[in-house]
Parts: C-alpha cells; structure tokens; sequence
C-alpha cells in the first residue's frame, strides 16, 4: 500500500492529550460486558469436572449416570474432542491441555463437562461421573524434575538442543544457549566476581475476571463464540483447528476484558464450550470459578537460576553467564529460552553466555505473564549486578551506567540495537529527587533495570466516515489497555478532526482481516501503525472527492489540519472543504469514504526501564512495607499519557505483589493449597505506595510517530529492585522470591547467628 | 434447601433440634455462604437469626455489655461507649474481612465458626467474654474459650444457639489491645495473633492480666504462664522479654500456607509483647 512507517518529527495537536476513554463511562455504570455477561435463549450452564491428582492414568470415564440425571443434556470427555491437529506438536498440547486424554497431568487438570439446563443440575451431574484413576508419582519442583530419578511425566521427551541425542527420555524439553565471546577468559581479566543461585516461585496474572465464554454451533457447521481474550482472531484459528470448524464459519466476538496480562493468550474453556454446544445442540455459557482459574488456567514458570558476573576495578564488566531453568508445567514450552534472551539484554558485554532449561512438571500449562520470563532472568541478574557493584565499590547506578548497552552495541541475544533507553533511564533515575529521600531505620532503597523486545505483527483495522462527517474505526487488537482512546487519538492526529468526533470498536472476526493477538505490547504500536495507515488511505479519498466537489485535478488538492484545501494561484476563490463537508456530499461523488490498512508491524523498538524502590522491613517479623517507589521507562511517544502511566504503574503494582507475597502453593500431594484471593495474596491497594512514573521519550524510528510498546516492560525490574531494597534494610542479600515475611525473617535469623 | 427467619429463640431452636438434615445458622452469612459457593457445606436447613427480638442489639447492662449474635461488627466500631471500654475486642473486631464484611459479620459467627485464626477470639477471650447459650434443655453462660473445641468444631449441641457475648464491666485502671500479623494490610486471615488485657494498680503494677494467642494451635489459646510473667511486675523491658518467651513457648503451630512454625512462634512473642505494650499504655501504665 505504500505505506512509509519511518519516524518523521512533527508537532502533534491530539497525540500526548489525555482526554477521557471511550469505554469508561460503560465501565463506571456497570454497562460495558464482560465475558460473563453476555446470554443467548435456550443457554445451558456449562461446567468442567476436573482432576484432583497431580499425575494420573485416567483407565476410565463412566459418564453414564451424570448422562441420566434430568436436566443434563451433554456430557463430554476426550472423546468428543478427537485429536484432529495432524502431528502439530503445540496444537496437540492445547488439545491434550483443555481436556485430558491418556493422563491427567496436574490438580485441576479437565477430564469430564457438563452442559445442564441450571448451575445446580450441572454440580449434582459432575458428581455423579466416575473416573478411574491410576494414581502415578509426581513432581512439582523445578530442581527436583530436572534430577535422574524424577517421576518422568511424558517418557516421549528427549531433550532438545544437545549436541548428541540423549539416549533416556528426561523432563527436559530443551536446552538453549546464547551469547558470544569468551566467558573464561572474560572471568580471567575480573578483579571481582559474584556468583549465586536464585529461585522465584510461579505466580498467576491474577486478572480480576475469570475466563468466561458463550458458544453457539449451529446445525450448519457454523458457529459463534463470545468470550474474554486478549486475541479473538487467535482463538478463532485454535478453537476450529481443534473443531474441525472452518475458520471463516466461527464467529468469535470479543468482551471488554478484566485483565489478561498474557492470561488470555491461550485457549483453555472454549473448545470444550463449543464441544458441550455441538454435543448438546444448544448454546453453552461457561465461567471458570476462580479456584478453577487458579488451578487449570494462567500461571507463569517457577525458576532456578545461576549467574555469575566478573568485573574489573574499574568497573567494567568483562564476563557475564546465567544458567536458567524454567518450569512449563506438563507440556513443552520456551520460557526459558526467553529467559536466557532476555538476562543481560541491559548490558554491554564483550563475553557473556546464557543457558536454558525448560523443565516439565505437574503443574498447570505455563501461559505468558506480562513480558514473561524476563521479570526471573532480571531478579537474579540485577541482584547480582547490586552485589558486584558494593563489592567494587561503586555507586550501582554509576556501575550500570558504565556498562549499559546503547546504539550500535550487539546485544547478549544476539541483534545490534538501534537508538535505546536503557542509558538515558538510568541517568533519569541518577537525577531523580526520589534517590535523594532520606531512609529511616529499617528502610533500604533498590534500584534495578529491566528490558522487553516488544512485537508488531499482523493488523488490520478499517475506518469510516460517515455521512455527518464522524468517524469509526474498526481495530483488531484487543483493547486491554486503553487502545481504543490511544487509537482514536492516532486517527483525530492524522484526519486533524477532534477525538470527539471519533468512535473505535474491537470488531469481530467476521467484520476485519486477521490480527494477531493484544500481546508483546503491540496493540498500539501495530494498530495504531495500521489506523495512520488507513486514515492516509482515507485522506487520498477525500482529496479525490474535494477535487470532484472543485472539478480540479485531485494533485491541486492537500489535506491541510482536517480540511481539503486547493493549492495554487488559480484558486484564490475556493474555500477550504472540511472532512464533514466532504462527507456530507459523498452519495453524490462515489459513495462512502472509508480507509482500509493491512499490514505486518515491523520494527516493534524494544524496551528499557529503570525502577527505583525504598522498602521498611520490621526487624522483628519480617514484614515488609513498600513506602516509596519511581518508574522510568521509555515510551517512544506517549500516544495518552495517562495510560501510559498506568501500564507502568500497573506492572509495578503486579511486580510488588510476585516480589513479596504471590505464589503457588503445592502440598506433597501435588495439590495446589492456595487457589484463592485469600491465600494466594496480590496486593490490596493499601499496600502499595503511590507509584511514581517518568516517560522518557527517545522516538522508534520503524513507527511514523516513534512509538513503542509499553504494556510490559515495567514488570521487569520490580523482583529485583526491590529484592535489592530488602536486602539493603534487613541487611541481608536475599535469593528467593517471593520475600514473604517467614523467608524474610528466617534470612536476618540466620544472619543474627 | 429450606432457608425460615424465625422471629423468636424457642421456634429458632426448635426448628434447629428438629431438623433432619444438616443445618446451618445464619447472621452475616460471611463465613456460611462463601462455604457453600466453594460447595463445602451443603445444608438443608438455613435458620436466619437476624430477625429475633433483641440479637440485633448492644445493651448495657449492670455487669457490663451483651452482644447480641447478629451484631455486625461494623456496629461495633460505631459504639462509643464499648469502644471506650474495650478497644482491643473492637479493633480485633473491626478487622475481619473488608469494611463491607464488616457491616455483615459477627462476634459469634467469628466464634462459632471456630477457626484457630478468629481475630475477634483472642481479643474475646483475653477480655475474659462469655456465652449465652440457648438450647432445648434451657439457657447457660459458658467462657467463650470453651465454645471451639478445633478447627471448624464447637461445643455446641444439636439446636443450641448462642444468643449474645457479655463482655464485663471495666475496673479502674484496665486497657485491652489486639494485634495480628498479616503480610497484607487488609483483607487477610491471621498467621498469628496475640491479644492481651491488663488492670494495673495505682502504681501501675499489673494486678491481672490475661493474654490469648490466635493461630498458634488448634484453637485459641489462652496463656496462663504469660499471666503469671505479668502479675505483680510493672511492664519493663525484662517483662516484657519474659511474656515474649513464654508467647514462643505456648504455641503449638503448624506449617502451612500462611506461616511456618518458626515464624509463628517467634511472631507470637513479638506480637504479644507490642500488644501488651498498647493495653499497658491505655490501662494509663507509664
């Protein structure tokens, strides 16, 4: 379409304004739907019986009696889903994931479903389903699965990325390295070098609003979903893969979201609500509970990490290597090789090496977590790199400046960064008032750095004027962060009309191309790259019909701050022509004007943040209380400033609670003990501080506006920056998150002697 | 499920005793029905005791207050003269839940629910609180430590219902304070608690003193041995060195999601310890 997505410095009139969101007041008066809220006639209560053993051989499903019991009008298992995903190794996990077939690989594990005329017919009928179960030795730590001896949870695993095939089937899928140049002989020019291992619990994204879906297949072959996703477009393809459904046959129409955070990346519920729908030939609403959300859906990886970092006198690191190990739950994943990606993405490094280990045990399927993996890999790095500078003696701000990547270094992963943040935030944070609060007894300040790649990828979006000169504009990404403002404000800044007159919905996947997904922090970035794409394509349209309107060639016309205006000396007479203007004629000059854009998003810029963090531990019970905290990050170009703030201050929230409380309990069983809000503790809103935020904007120049993502960055340094504050108030260097109070108060027990 | 509102104890108790299946009491419903949306508890029969003459109630009386079993706790915070008397057993109420929970729940639905880490139990039963209990054979007045005899178990008989807390009239010179440790600021149930209630003298020896501990073993204990640390001594540093040992020494703690058992018995001392500090200090000790 010819379209020039490079950066070009201008003055904007509506971009960086913070006017109020299109979907707030829906919000506020409880109007806006959500995936619960939508109902069809005739819907049947869907729910899913679900495995209380961590590692079982399911030998059988009677579902006779529950098919018997009055109101019951679909029982489903692993037959009604039959493995249609043709050798797609990752297609037959999701598969194998929302409905168990040989095995049930962790508690809460889906064997069995019910679709019953009411809640209480559907509770009575999974009680009434006997399933046999084997019961087999399990594993949930992340070490332990990794040692000889562990129970093997699939015998067809052998691990990848060795340099010969191993000869005995392991829990390790696969091992991943990165990095370049020489890390002995880097550690042979150290004057100072630090070396520790690291743990952090799993964690779940937490989000407020269960998975919630309504299917409807219909006699036809067609079908129709409303559920909760970050990426409709995706479940769409997943789901008819899954079905045997064509793809272009399943409508999928998306809700608002209460939160995804990665979580809603994934399909869990929604084939076998469309199952329960096919079996039972009405439509089905299923809404996981929130122990079921605990237990079957989100969380991220529990991990084990080495680091070891060598610096000269001076300061300067000369060697740097991390050895990760990254649960995925039962089935393949690559979080660790994200992880080993990501460690020393911050740094300029002459030798560094990286090696992950992705490790299956019986917890639930990993699923991305706002800039997943990064946030472990940053906790043990930016700890240690705390450690090296004290040791040395060196301010750590000073000592990160000093060794921070910019323009043109090659990075630990592998590219050559072009213009980057990481230098500019940390001398943000050097200068900010906050580093020069003063701390009282018990308190201790951490600072630390995080980096995210970001993603563009696939978008399309439509806009339209219509005849009274408003404008809609279609997207495709889900907005989970406030992107039909951020988007509309992109379309007010080109069109040069005001945000009022514009309205952006989420369309279905009937009504737009393909997109992918609202992850990788790309939903502004790639659909706002796409609206100025269709609003230009737009423009052209309206020059054409303002040239028709004049009958001047259409070359004579420019589109000057929301108005056509004819250029030229022959022209004095003609006035300007406004978007309405040109609207309101355009049934008499060719019909609607709209803008269409389909594009791949390249060049997403990636990310870097600098956290500051002041913590007060009480000595006597190890509580710890975040009294301070500061957020700098980069943001390209700050589109609403407003949200950008809260992306930042939301991954700091989410940062804090993983860093001192948030984790997976498991008890010797193999269940999960804490699959509540009660138990499973994020943060109420008086235990957090108001967050302080900095943008800093240095333009990304693959975006015309110089815009990068900022959906996840900030939840990278909060494990370590306030690890290092811990550790600087308890007065002792803490290595496993999260920091609850027993953790806290056993280190400075142990330090006491 | 069959849900009655009695408007009197004797129906509310003869419907209780005569019910075949299990039955359930409701007054905030905070406890009952979040167990029966995690379908822990299915009972056929709910007896909602909110419409009873006098259970919605705060009387003082010659001996000191009645509580009435549907109180919430809210109504608590809001009674100037109780709060006056006995501010560790309103705070210890006032910080169950979230303040929405608060305007539901109950000092004798968080007894009778017998959780070992009850906040209103240890504040209650170091006030010294006691029980009106009414049943099919009568009426008795029982020590509130007596009520939960373990994790989710009572003493209570089939129809019995507890109608009211007393709470005693203050002597001269007396402060009562309650603290939990939580990892959150709110909305959290206790890994350990410590409730204390002092009387000094004019001096301000302590002349009785009873100290309770929540979370610590199966259910709330009341430390006898912390007593004796106290009685007879002025609260210096050294008592309260010897209150915090004796704390550690009484737990009988477990591991589990909330705490270890190191972490419990070593908080318990710590808690007790700043605990009696507060009651010492609104006792007017100095």
């Amino acid at each position: 379409m010819n379209f020039d997505p490079r950066y070009a410095n201008r003055n904007f009139a509506s971009v960086g304004t913070r006017p109020i969101r299109p979907d707030g007041i829906d919000k506020v008066t409880g109007r806006a739907r959500y995936g619960a809220d939508f109902n069809m006639a005739g819907q049947l209560v869907g729910r899913v019986l679900r495995s209380p053993h961590a590692h079982a051989r399911i030998r059988s499903i009677d579902i006779s009696k529950a098919e018997a019991l009055p109101g019951v009008k679909a029982v489903v298992t692993a037959k009604d889903l039959p493995d249609l995903t043709n050798g797609d190794a990752a297609m037959y996990d999701i598969l194998d994931n929302s409905m168990a077939r040989a095995k049930a690989l962790y508690d809460g594990h889906a064997v069995a479903a019910i679709a019953a005329i009411d809640a209480r017919t559907a509770r009575q009928a999974l009680k009434l389903i006997e399933v046999d179960y084997e019961v087999l030795p399990h594993v949930t730590d992340v070490d332990e699965a990794m040692r000889h001896h562990a129970p093997l949870i699939n015998d067809t695993v052998f691990t990848e990325g060795l340099e010969e095939k191993p000869v005995k089937p392991s829990n390790i899928t696969k091992r991943s390295q990165f990095g370049h140049g020489d890390v002995h002989a880097g550690f042979a020019q150290a004057d100072f070098i630090v070396e520790r291992s690291f743990k952090t619990e799993q964690t779940h994204q937490g989000y407020i609003e269960p998975h919630a879906c309504v299917a409807n297949v219909n006699l036809d072959g067609t079908a129709e979903l409303w559920v909760c996703t970050q990426g409709h477009f995706v479940y769409r393809q997943h789901c008819a893969q899954l079905l045997g459904l064509e793809a272009s046959k399943l409508r999928v129409t998306s809700s608002e979201i209460g939160g995804g955070f990665g979580g809603k990346t994934h399909v869990w519920a929604e084939p076998v609500a469309l199952a329960l729908s096919r079996k039972a030939g009405r439509p089905v609403k299923l809404v996981m509970t929130r122990d079921e959300v605990f237990r079957a859906s989100g969380p991220t990886s529990a991990t084990s990490i080495d680091v070891r970092i060598g610096a000269r006198k001076d300061g300067t690191i000369t060697a740097a290597e991390a050895t990760l190990r990254y649960s995925s739950g039962p089935y393949a994943g690559s979080w660790a090789e994200i992880g080993a990606m990501t460690a020393f993405a911050c740094y300029r490094l002459d030798n560094v090496k990286t090696v992950g280990y992705e490790v299956l045990v019986n917890r639930p399927k990993t699923a991305a977590y706002r800039a997943p993996s990064a946030p472990m890999a940053a906790f043990a790095v930016e700890s240690a790199v705390d450690e090296l500078a004290k040791e040395i003696g060196i301010d750590p701000v000073d000592f990160r400046i000093r060794n921070a990547a910019q323009e043109g270094t090659r990075s630990s992963y592998g590219p050559v960064y072009g213009p980057i943040g990481i230098g500019p935030t940390l001398e943000a944070v050097k200068n900010h008032p906050h580093m020069k609060a003063p701390l009282k007894k018990n308190q201790g300040r951490g600072m630390a750095c995080g980096f995210w790649f970001n993603f563009g990828g696939q978008t399309c979006v439509d806009l339209n004027i219509g005849m009274d000169g408003s404008v809609s504009l279609a997207v495709g990404t889900v907005d989970v962060g406030g992107s039909r403002a951020s988007l509309s404000l992109v379309a007010a800044e080109e069109l040069g009309i005001d945000y009022s007159q514009l309205k952006a919905i989420v369309a279905d996947t009937s009504s737009l191309g393909y997109n992918d997904m609202t992850d990788g922090s790309r939903g502004t970035f790639s659909s706002s790259m796409a609206t100025i794409s269709a609003a230009r394509n737009a423009i052209k349209i309206l020059r054409d019909r303002a040239a028709q309107m004049w009958d001047i060639p259409v070359d004579d016309v420019v589109w000057e701050q929301g108005h056509a205006v004819a250029k030229g000396d022959n022209y004095g007479n003609l006035g300007k022509l406004s978007l309405r203007d040109i609207a309101a004629k355009s049934g008499t000059t060719g019909g609607p004007i709209a803008g269409h854009s389909e594009l791949v998003a390249d060049g997403a810029g990636v990310s870097f943040a600098t956290h500051i963090c002041d913590v007060e531990v009480d000595p006597e019970t190890g509580a710890t209380r975040v009294i301070r905290y500061t957020v700098v990050q980069d943001a390209g170009k700050a589109v609403h400033p407003t949200y950008v703030e809260g992306q930042y201050q939301g991954g700091a929230a989410q940062g804090i609670g993983w860093a001192l409380n948030e984790e997976y309990i498991y008890g010797k069983d193999g269940r999960l003990q804490n699959a509540g809000f009660l138990d499973y503790r994020i943060p109420v809103c008086s235990d957090l501080p108001m967050i302080d935020t900095q943008i800093l904007e240095i333009p990304n120049p693959n975006h015309p506006y110089g815009v990068r993502g900022v959906g996840e960055t900030s939840i990278v340094p909060p494990l370590a920056a306030i690890a290092n504050a811990v550790s600087n108030a308890a007065g002792v260097r803490m290595t496993h998150i999260p920091m609850s109070p027993p953790r806290i108060l056993a280190a400075i027990e142990a330090e006491r002697g | 499920m069959r849900y009655i509102r009695p408007l009197s104890i004797e129906d509310a108790v003869g419907q209780l005793a005569g019910s075949a299946g299990p039955a359930a009491i409701l007054a905030g419903g905070s406890d009952l029905l979040v167990r029966m949306k995690g379908g822990f508890v299915e009972p056929e029969l709910i007896v909602d005791i909110k419409g009873i003459p006098g259970f919605s109630d705060i009387r003082e009386t010659a001996d000191g207050f009645s509580i009435g079993a549907a109180v919430p706790c809210a109504v608590l915070g809001e009674h100037a003269v109780l709060k006056k008397a006995w501010p560790g057993v309103v705070e210890a109420a006032k910080l169950i839940g979230s303040k929405q929970v608060q305007g539901r729940c109950t000092i004798t639905g968080n007894l009778c629910n017998a959780s070992p880490a009850a906040d209103s139990v240890p504040a209650l039963v170091a006030a010294g609180a006691r029980a009106v209990v009414t049943g099919p054979s009568g009426t008795r007045t029982i020590a509130v430590e007596t009520v939960p005899t373990g994790p989710g178990k009572t003493s209570l008989a089939k129809g019995e219902i507890i109608e009211a807390i007393l709470l005693g009239k203050r002597a001269p010179h007396s402060g009562d304070a309650y603290l939990r440790f939580i990892p959150r600021t709110e909305m959290d149930i206790a890994v350990v608690s410590a409730g204390v209630n002092l009387t000094l003298d004019e001096a301000g020896v302590i002349r009785a003193a009873r100290v309770a501990l929540g979370a610590a073993a199966p259910t709330v204990l009341l430390v006898e041995e912390a007593a004796e640390a106290l009685v007879g001594r002025k609260l210096d540093d050294a008592a309260l060195e010897r209150l915090a040992k004796v704390c550690s020494g009484a737990c009988r703690p477990i591991d589990d999601k909330r705490g270890t058992i190191e972490f419990r018995r070593k908080v318990a001392g710590v808690l007790a310890g700043r605990a009696a500090t507060t009651a010492y200090a609104r006792a007017g000790g100095k």
